[in-house]
């Protein structure tokens, strides 16, 4: 297997399969991670809401649920998804990439809930103060001094959530849900070219991951600026 | 100043873990009157002032505002903080907002004001500091002394009863303390009722009627400033004062 044969076979394989890998794979990829990262910033933001509360009870079962998810394998939480999710909602015969899906939104919540959480305790104290000596109460305080600062420190960290689910996606590939990895599972099978898809597959993950996280980057240095 | 006693505190204490900061203070402020707190770091002056407006909720003890005791639960803090406008040592003006929509925010969300009528306060109140070009500024284009002076109008738009200053110019640069202090100069002239803490000895004895010495947690001497600076009956004012003035 010489360098030359490797990049000969790449671009037979491109030529035949591309748009398995990008109009498929690729494609599927961001859905997943977009659909994932949308959901799990929603439940995530009633998990850190949850954790600010005063009440204990609350504060303890998002504890308890952000251990258990950060300590398990995704892998593990996504065959529990798989097997769990179509059993609990039989009538609505949930498919495959839809249980996968909320086995990603649950794991992400768990980790988005944390994200939301410390941007709105990085919030300097005295913001909140201020408000409050002037008569603002809990909520108006929130909603109108702590949340809109947050979101500076929030929204790059959801960005950078966005890339890093892109990459566990490829973990639902288990699954055959249509994912890049998925793509690559494919294309290896028909053309038995296992390392050439990889690399396909491999640039093409890092592409994305690289482009996103240099335009949240961007994004970041401009909401900064505006501090 | 008149004989009618704004805040008054009774016994008040408060601990923060074992350290006793406060160990029942008691004290009248009456109405127009610009009472000055003074005393080594430490010594429990801004936990005090914070808790005149509950931003530290007292241990024991009773805090007394026009008449209503409000550090007991169920009652509307919210309300009595309207008319109790607080200045911090970090100015903690909005970042997000520019320099007017910092001092219309809180007159317009508590339905103090219509949006037209809180404007144009604003633009009054700018301008009496000094910072009317810079109304559509962000605060972080400000300099220290501006945004210190921008937060004392932000809690002037609330009309509030009393002014509570914690340290209002121990983060400013040196050239920066006299604008400042004129701005609150100018509050006492205008009949403020006013608790200032400050390490400023000699504008406290210049705008106060009464000053207060605080260590450890106890209120251990006040009186007019000529007296209190001049004539300090207890030991520990004397060694404070010795070191500072």
């Amino acid at each position: 297997m010489t360098f030359t044969t490797v990049f000969q076979n790449i671009i037979k394989i491109l030529a035949k399969y591309w748009d398995v890998f990008l109009l498929k794979g690729v494609s599927v990829t961001l859905a997943l991670a977009a659909i994932t990262v949308f959901f799990g910033a929603i439940i995530g933001a009633l998990l850190a809401i949850m954790k600010m509360s005063p009440l204990w009870i609350l504060r303890a079962i998002v504890t308890a649920f952000v251990e258990v998810i950060r300590g398990t394998p995704l892998l593990l939480q996504l065959y529990i998804g798989y097997f769990i999710v179509p059993l609990l909602v039989p009538a609505l015969e949930i498919g495959t990439f839809a249980s996968i899906a909320v086995a990603l939104i649950i794991n992400s919540s768990a980790y988005v809930s944390e994200v939301i959480r410390s941007g709105i305790q990085a919030v300097d104290i005295g913001q909140a103060e201020a408000a409050r000596s002037l008569g603002l109460s809990k909520g108006q305080t929130m909603t109108k001094v702590i949340l809109p600062q947050a979101v500076k420190n929030i929204l790059p960290a959801l960005g950078n959530e966005f890339v890093t689910i892109i990459k566990e996606t490829s973990l639902a590939s288990t699954f055959f849900v249509g994912d890049l990895m998925t793509s690559y599972l494919v294309v290896k099978g028909q053309t038995y070219l296992a390392f050439e898809s990889l690399i396909i597959v491999g640039v093409l993950y890092f592409v994305l991951t690289f482009v996103l996280s240099k335009l949240v980057g961007a994004y970041e240095r401009r909401l900064k600026q505006s501090d | 100043m008149t004989d009618t006693v704004l805040i008054e505190t009774r016994n008040l204490t408060k601990s923060f873990g074992r350290v006793h900061v406060l160990k029942g203070v008691d004290l009248q402020v009456h109405q127009g009157e610009a009472l000055a707190i003074i005393g080594p770091s430490g010594g429990g002056k801004s936990t005090f002032l914070r808790c005149l407006n509950l931003l530290e909720e007292p241990d024991g003890g009773d805090v007394i505002f026009e008449g209503q005791k409000i550090n007991r639960k169920g009652t509307d803090v919210d309300r009595y903080r309207q008319k109790m406008g607080m200045v911090f040592q970090h100015f903690n003006v909005f970042p997000h907002m520019t320099v007017q929509q910092n001092v219309t925010l809180a007159p317009v969300l508590l339905k103090k004001k219509t949006q037209a009528e809180a404007d144009e306060q604003a633009l009054r109140l700018l301008d009496r500091i000094g910072l009317l070009d810079k109304k559509d500024e962000y605060p972080r284009k400000l300099s220290g002394g501006q945004k210190q002076r921008l937060a004392i109008v932000r809690a002037l738009a609330m009309e509030p009863d009393v002014m509570l200053f914690d340290e209002p110019t121990s983060a400013l640069d040196p050239e920066m303390v006299g604008e400042v202090l004129s701005v609150i100069r100018a509050l006492v002239r205008a009949g403020m009722t006013t608790v200032i803490v400050t390490h400023e000895m000699g504008f406290a004895r210049e705008v106060s009627d009464r000053i207060l010495f605080m260590s450890d947690g106890v209120i251990v001497e006040q009186g007019a400033p000529a007296d209190l600076l001049d004539h300090p009956r207890q030991q520990r004012t004397q060694d404070f004062l010795s070191k500072v003035l």
